[in-house]
């Protein structure tokens, strides 16, 4: 089957989304999260869109749910490199992105992810 | 007005969404629309491609390039045969969802489109016809 690689860097997942998506491989791509996100205890996740022409309220409700699951699992969301026309679609679609962090390219991206991770504190294993 | 170009679609599955962004990009960047103009109607086709499979049960897209002495555009037109909306206002209302969307799709393409027509009978179906001119 079909599915978007979930790349791990430390206690951060990076998820690159390069095609046009559809249904089932975005929600697909939820679930692999989530077990990901359990089995490497990651405390971050990153999900680079600048190759996304679009986004629908379909996506939008992904990255949300995503986002709101990751948080769940104790771990940060941000969105990154979600190119202007996109952003001017959404504004007018409708879809304010609310609780979803972004930032402007992957670099930028780390860097809040790294930041919100330092301030939380915790260490890499809890199990000690 | 003239049609210069038609072409219709099935909409049955979730891969003909993903083909129906893809046709609507292609005419709306052979008609040179600026690249925030064929998003916002990639994504309005978007909401209503999935509103004809989710909703409608599955039916088509009709496209077509439309055009005046003034101007050309693209025409879309959706259809299904689906259990169409008794209630229409509500139906374009923010936020409205009769399942578990973002009930965005119906008001969000009416904003992002030029012109937006709807006609739905309950029990017949629905046909929602959206044009974005050049
Ligand atoms: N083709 C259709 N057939 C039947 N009902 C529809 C159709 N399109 C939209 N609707 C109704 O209108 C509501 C609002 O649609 P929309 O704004 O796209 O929100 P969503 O799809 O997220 O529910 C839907 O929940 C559904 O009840
Ligand atoms: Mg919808």
């Amino acid at each position: 089957m079909e599915r978007i690689p979930i790349l791990k860097m430390g206690v951060f997942l990076l998820v690159t989304i390069q095609v046009d998506m559809h249904d089932r491989l975005a929600l697909t791509l939820q679930d692999d999260l989530t077990d990901q996100i359990v089995k490497h205890r990651a405390r971050g996740v990153l999900i680079d869109i600048s190759t996304l022409e679009m986004v629908d309220s379909f996506i939008g409700r992904m990255l949300g749910t995503i986002a709101s699951m990751a948080r769940l699992l104790d771990a940060d969301t941000v969105v990154v490199g979600m190119q202007p026309s996109v952003a001017i679609t959404l504004v007018e679609l409708g879809l304010s992105l609310k609780g979803i962090r972004t930032a402007l390219d992957v670099e930028k991206g780390m860097a809040a992810l790294q930041l919100a991770f330092a301030e939380r504190g915790d260490t890499q294993d809890d199990d000690s | 007005m003239t049609i210069r170009k038609c072409e219709t679609m099935s909409i049955v599955t979730a891969e003909h969404i993903v083909l129906v962004r893809q046709a609507v990009r292609k005419q709306s960047v052979a008609l040179g629309f600026n690249l925030v103009d064929q998003t916002k109607f990639v994504t309005a086709a978007s909401e209503l491609a999935r509103n004809t499979l989710d909703h409608g049960g599955g039916g088509s897209v009709h496209l077509e390039i439309v055009e005046t002495d003034r101007r050309t555009g693209i025409r879309l037109t959706f259809e299904d045969q689906g259990p169409g909306i008794a209630n229409l206002d509500l139906a374009l209302t923010d936020g409205y969802t009769s399942g578990n969307g973002m009930g965005l799709g119906l008001s969000g393409a009416r904003r992002l489109s030029n012109e937006f027509e709807i006609w739905s009978e309950p029990g017949k179906g629905t046909r929602v016809t959206i044009v974005r001119w050049k």
